[in-house]
């Protein structure tokens, strides 16, 4: 018998070119909560679908109890021991509790027996962890946070001793979240081994044991909680990075912009992901928005710029009042003076399948500029996409190549160029230089400090907080889904950091 | 990861990757010429000849070209949108209606090229109105649009026999048709365009449709490459995320464009009514519409494309009734077979083959790599 | 007592003409429900007819056909399993294919071999189903009421009519009281949770679509060694799309599939006997109008008019695992 439940061995996973996981070494000791910790991509979650089967790894030995395993489906994963909550719940909406518990477990070609045996074992289960659930409601019927017990069931029901929770809050109210705490330290006191996969260092500071910390793929330290700090833990996920530098002079903000209002906005699941939002922007500033991903910064933009309705709350744009609760043609909002990078240039930004040329007209094709009567006119489309080119050294210069066909470097500065040149009033972008290679990092930059001081308002949202610091003139922190503190642009790292983490910014909202 | 194959030069994929799809298409149909104990190089002799070996053979050929170019356009345009009409045999069905009352009614007064303009006028707006419904269902109710078109097919069915039997059938008349137009109710034939080419046109119907589809083609490619609304159906087409971001209405391009496939597939109702049978008869259709499918998917769902496939197609329903008189074991309904055939390997299974030419041409390119860095170094 | 008969007659049509419907519906049932979406009914049980008609004819022997036909049909669902599971293609451009091919093959063959226009040999004796007939069926039918229906509509049909009723029970026990059946309605809705449990998704979803081949075997084997004596070109005269209606307007639910396949076969039933006859109360009815209604009745269904027609979440998408 080994004292650890997991020891990862030189995992190595690689998709095309992307080097997801690079040579992983990690020990989970038995009856502890480890923790995991990076920002988004920074390769969890292909880690853990490796130890459950999901993907296997192109090196590297998984050893579990001592014993090394080789998990090639999650059937095998399952035999081993090893039980996970997605992310995404994987449970069928319109089946039972006990049926979602049962499948794959049953125990006979009948249901009969299966069904009576599962709802024994199901009440010892409940009764044992305190875990309870009626087993007949529908799992459509249920609230989060009860289904994501369904699912802890699910893996207990199949013995396991190792459970692996991937962003298990993501989709939880703060109640809730502690609720699951509590359960997740029971099991923990029955014995089990539990693997906490999250971005948020609140959670890893309050329940975990030990925490490992992921960054680009690569296990970069791993520290007993206890003896860690939570300005430590958020130097390691975000590395020391090259510091930008980025030369700006000082703002001279003008006239308000854009103004928003007790801003609240829900995702298409009905969670609350923009909480009683308010903030001004004036002519000639950057206002950055810091924050880990997920905490509501995308569905902000979204309904800002008219994609996604608001469910309350007030936008003004350029003096004029944009109703966000009902129905808005993005394509009006241009004509009133708004540019908008958007966070995911490949499906939002962007038709990879378009021409250059057609992308450099994408949401501006209404305009007379680029038509004769209801015909495009090419000539002036031409024109145009040839004229941002060499404005924005776009390569390689040719309008008539399909735009799947640019590095993510010039895929994103087609869009900027189309978002900045027509000199909108207020300028909003989502993740500028995301998946952007370094040079082009530097040349956006740029840019974006040249629009402020032609007199835009630029509202940032980033979730690299160095790209934030360097460019934003005020800093607005975003922690689920609430502005939870404003900065100067001289905040310091660790300052944003806490209220990122959700730590400071409770007092100050309190206050 | 929305391509997960490796990136192929453009003549491979637009040219290549058809072309290996057909050539599997036509050796299984190759087998099930073996298996009626014939001979499959045979049957391709006489299929060829029997679609170009005279001229009244081509203009056959070219008049179900014709046909097959309106409808390939049909379920093409709503393709490039993300819809799936399949629903182009009963449009084309419904817009007989449209090219019938223009002719019925004016067809003893004015000459054709009066009726003419009418009755494509009548055609597309008898097939949009029919797609309509459809149309706005799935943009604004939600019902799956290939279900509703297959219904519609039916519902225009029963409707066109009400009509033929009860409504528009002459007094006294047995059969199920309208009465016989007369001269303003008759396309001129394109026999000067074959006698261009030292051609005789004999008895085919080739006529001045065909040109009204050439046209309609090259209105089609203006459409959706040269308009307003073509981009912005093609945004929604390839990025629904893409098209709100540019705040293109789904609702709104969803219904126009199913009213202009609709329109498209009723306009293949003037070549067989005012070309070929001056009259309208039940199933004048005769499956064109699903035909129409094959001809877009072969076609890449453009029309430099699809006229190329209309005319394969044509001369497979004109060939295929030469083997059928040649070959007595093999009846035209061969070409519901290949048809069948084209659809499952150009559509169904269009990447099947893919991964192993992208292995290839991804061994080429790396071929040549080395050998560009070896010059280099 | 003749208005009696006249009903007796009717329903006794009905049913007739809602078997191939039921089994056609029942064979979509189980596909869809894993998530394949399937308009090929109609060419499986079209060539499932054919095989029955030609085998039937050339043994002489009615269950050689029925094996035979359930073959083909198989075969035929494996090739629309390997387009839309193993390369995920698109099910509804597979589907359309398999109904040109299958329309195509059953004339060029049937005529090569047969040479009678398309039909296969008339059946007779052992080459085709005959009717059951209950005991007692005659001496009981002068009893008012109770003897009709058990002599006239009860009594007389073939065995598959009896194991077409019989199925629907039997699909529901397999769909909702089987491992099979819970797992099969899990990746319809949620392929992911289906794997994640450990089970194959693709091996389910294949046999999800063995079991509507089979089906649409018992489908078009009815056709032409019960209902007909032989096979006739196209003789499935879009049964499979009436099938798919009746399957949608049922939601997806066993015994709803008998009840609108029923109702889809009364209206059959009654156009056929209301030729050119007046409805009382209603006046001339056209004929056509009741021959297009299921249609419509479906289309209203669709649009939300008359409850909602969910389909199963997951339907008409390849599987494919998340990165």
């Amino acid at each position: 018998m080994s004292d650890l439940a997991i020891e990862l061995r030189g995992i190595d996973k690689s998709f095309g070119l992307v080097h997801a996981n690079k040579d992983i070494n990690v020990k989970v000791r038995k009856g502890t909560i480890h923790g995991i910790i990076g920002e988004n991509g920074a390769g969890k979650s292909t880690l853990m679908s490796i130890l459950y089967g999901f993907y296997q790894a192109d090196r590297g030995d998984i050893l579990i109890d001592g014993k090394t395993v080789t998990i090639k489906d999650p059937n095998t994963a399952i035999a081993s021991g090893i039980g996970m909550v997605h992310q995404h719940f994987m449970l069928v909406e319109n089946f039972t509790v006990l049926e979602n518990i049962m499948l794959g477990a049953e125990d006979s070609q009948v249901l009969n027996t299966s069904i009576s045996k599962a709802r024994v074992e199901l009440k010892r289960l409940e009764k044992e962890y305190a875990l309870e659930v009626n087993p007949d409601a529908l799992i459509e019927e249920l609230p989060v946070g009860l289904q994501q017990r369904v699912e802890i069931l699910k893996a207990l029901y199949r013995k396991a001793d190792i459970l692996i929770l991937d962003e298990p809050t993501g989709v939880l109210t703060p109640a809730e979240a502690d609720h699951l705490f509590r359960i997740l330290g029971q099991l923990k006191a029955q014995g089990k081994t539990i693997i906490l996969i999250t971005h948020k260092l609140r959670e890893i500071m309050a329940i975990t044991d030990e925490v490992s910390v992921m960054r680009r793929g690569e296990m970069v330290a791993t520290r007993n909680t206890r003896e860690t700090s939570v300005e430590e833990l958020a130097e390691l996920m975000v590395g020391r990075r090259v510091l930008l530098r980025v030369e700006k002079g000082e703002a001279n903000p003008g006239a308000v912009k854009l103004s928003v209002k007790n801003l609240t906005v829900r995702d298409s699941r009905g969670v609350t992901m923009v909480d009683n939002v308010s903030f001004d922007i004036r002519a000639g500033e950057i206002v950055g928005i810091a924050g880990v991903a997920g905490n509501g910064q995308s569905e902000l933009l979204e309904a800002i710029s008219g994609i996604r309705r608001a469910v309350s709350g007030s936008v003004v744009l350029n003096g004029k009042s944009v109703d966000v609760t009902a129905h808005v043609d993005p394509g009006e909002l241009r004509v009133q003076g708004l540019g908008h990078v958007p966070e995911d240039r490949h499906h939002v930004g962007l038709v990879l399948k378009f021409d250059e040329s057609e992308n450099a007209i994408l949401g501006y094709h209404r305009d007379k500029r680029y038509l004769n009567g209801p015909f495009l006119n090419m000539d002036a489309i031409r024109a145009e996409a040839e004229d941002k080119i060499q404005k924005y050294d776009i390569r390689p210069p040719n309008a008539k190549l399909k735009t799947a066909n640019f590095s993510g470097g010039n895929q994103q500065k087609i869009v900027l160029a189309r978002e900045m040149e027509r000199g909108p009033d207020v300028l909003i972008i989502g993740q500028p230089t995301r998946g952007v290679d370094v040079g082009a990092i530097e040349f956006i930059h740029k840019r974006i400090i040249e629009m402020r001081d032609r007199g835009m308002a630029v509202l940032l949202v980033s979730v690299e907080l160095d790209e934030i610091r360097a460019l934003s003139d005020r800093i607005l922190v975003m922690f689920a889904g609430r502005v939870v503190g404003e900065r100067g642009a001289d905040a310091t790292e660790g300052e944003l950091g806490l209220l990122m983490a959700g730590v400071e910014g409770r007092k100050e909202a309190a206050e | 990861m929305s391509n997960p194959y490796a990136k192929l030069p453009n003549w491979a994929e637009y040219g290549l990757i058809p072309f290996v799809n057909l050539v599997v298409a036509f050796l299984v149909a190759g087998l099930v010429v073996l298996l009626v104990g014939e001979n499959p190089l045979d049957a391709a002799y006489h299929m060829v000849n029997g679609a170009f070996g005279r001229g009244e053979y081509i203009g056959f050929t070219l008049y179900y070209a014709t046909t097959f170019i309106f409808t390939g356009l049909s379920v093409a345009v709503a393709f490039h949108a993300g819809l799936f009409n399949i629903g182009s045999e009963g449009q084309a069905y419904i817009g007989g209606i449209g090219v019938t009352l223009a002719c019925l009614w004016l067809d003893r007064t004015m000459p054709w090229f009066v009726v003419f303009p009418l009755a494509i006028i009548g055609s597309a707006a008898f097939g949009a109105l029919w797609a309509f419904l459809p149309g706005w269902l799935q943009a604004k109710r939600g019902s799956h649009i290939v279900i509703t078109t297959i219904m519609f097919n039916f519902i225009a069915s029963s409707l066109m026999v009400y009509l033929l039997t009860r409504v528009l059938k002459p007094l006294g008349s047995m059969a199920p048709q309208t009465r016989t137009f007369e001269a303003g109710g008759q396309l001129p034939k394109l026999d000067w365009l074959l006698s261009i080419f030292g051609l005789d046109i004999g008895n085919a119907p080739f006529n001045i449709s065909f040109l009204l589809a050439l046209l309609v083609a090259f209105g089609v490619w203006t459409l959706i490459w040269r308009t307003r609304f073509g981009y912005e159906l093609r945004t929604m087409g390839h990025s629904p995320s893409a098209a709100r971001y540019a705040g293109i209405s789904e609702t709104r391009i969803t219904i126009i464009v199913m009213m202009i496939s609709g329109g498209l597939a009723g306009m293949m109702a003037l070549n067989p009514i005012m070309g070929e049978q001056f009259r309208m008869q039940l199933d004048f259709v005769q499956g064109a519409g699903f035909v129409g499918i094959a001809v877009a998917l072969m076609g890449r769902s453009h029309p430099a494309g699809i006229i190329p496939a209309a005319i394969l197609f044509g001369m497979l329903y004109q060939g295929g009734a030469e083997i059928a008189f040649e070959m007595p074991a093999i009846s035209r309904d061969m070409i519901v077979i290949i048809q069948g055939l084209v659809i499952l390997f150009a559509g169904a299974l269009e990447n099947m083959f893919r991964p192993a030419i992208s292995r290839f041409f991804a061994g080429l390119g790396q071929r040549s790599a080395t050998a560009a860095q070896t010059k280099g170094a | 007592m003749d208005f009696f008969h006249t009903i007796i007659a009717l329903l006794e049509s009905t049913i007739r003409v809602s078997v191939p419907l039921i089994f056609a519906a029942l064979a979509g049932l189980y596909t869809e429900r894993a998530g394949v979406f399937d308009i090929g009914l109609e060419g499986k049980m079209l060539g499932a007819a054919f095989a029955a008609g030609a085998v039937a004819g050339i043994t002489g022997s009615v269950w050689a056909g029925l094996i035979v036909a359930i073959i083909i049909s198989v075969l035929l669902s494996l090739v629309h399993g390997y387009a839309s599971i193993t390369q995920r293609g698109n099910q509804i451009v597979s589907g359309v294919a398999i109904n040109f091919v299958v329309a195509g093959s059953t004339v060029i063959l049937g005529e090569a071999w047969f040479r009678q226009g398309g039909r296969t040999p008339a059946l007779s004796g052992d080459a085709r189903f005959q009717t059951i007939t209950f005991p007692f069926a005659d001496s009981i039918r002068e009893i008012p009421f109770i003897g009709p229906i058990y002599a006239d509509l009860l009594s007389g049909h073939f065995l598959l009519t009896y194991l077409a009723f019989a199925l629907v029970p039997i699909s529901w026990w397999v769909l909702y009281r089987t491992r099979f059946g819970l797992r099969l309605r899990a990746v319809g809705e949620n392929p992911g949770a289906v794997d994640t449990a450990g089970i194959s998704v693709i091996w389910l979803r294949y046999r999800a679509v063995i079991c509507c081949g089979i089906l649409c075997g018992f489908a078009g084997a009815y056709l032409s060694l019960a209902m007909s004596a032989g096979f006739v070109k196209g003789m499935t005269a879009g049964k499979g799309y009436i099938a798919l209606a009746a399957l949608i307007f049922a939601k997806w639910r066993p015994f709803n599939i008998m009840l609108a396949c029923l109702l889809f076969g009364f209206l059959d039933a009654l156009a056929i006997r209301l030729q050119g006859n007046p409805l009382p109360l209603i006046g001339q009815v056209p004929v056509q109008l009741m021959q297009a209604l299921p249609y419509i009745l479906t289309v209203i269904l669709l649009a939300g008019f008359i409850g909602k027609a969910i389909p199963p979440k997951a339907g008409g998408v390849p599987y494919v695992k998340e990165r």
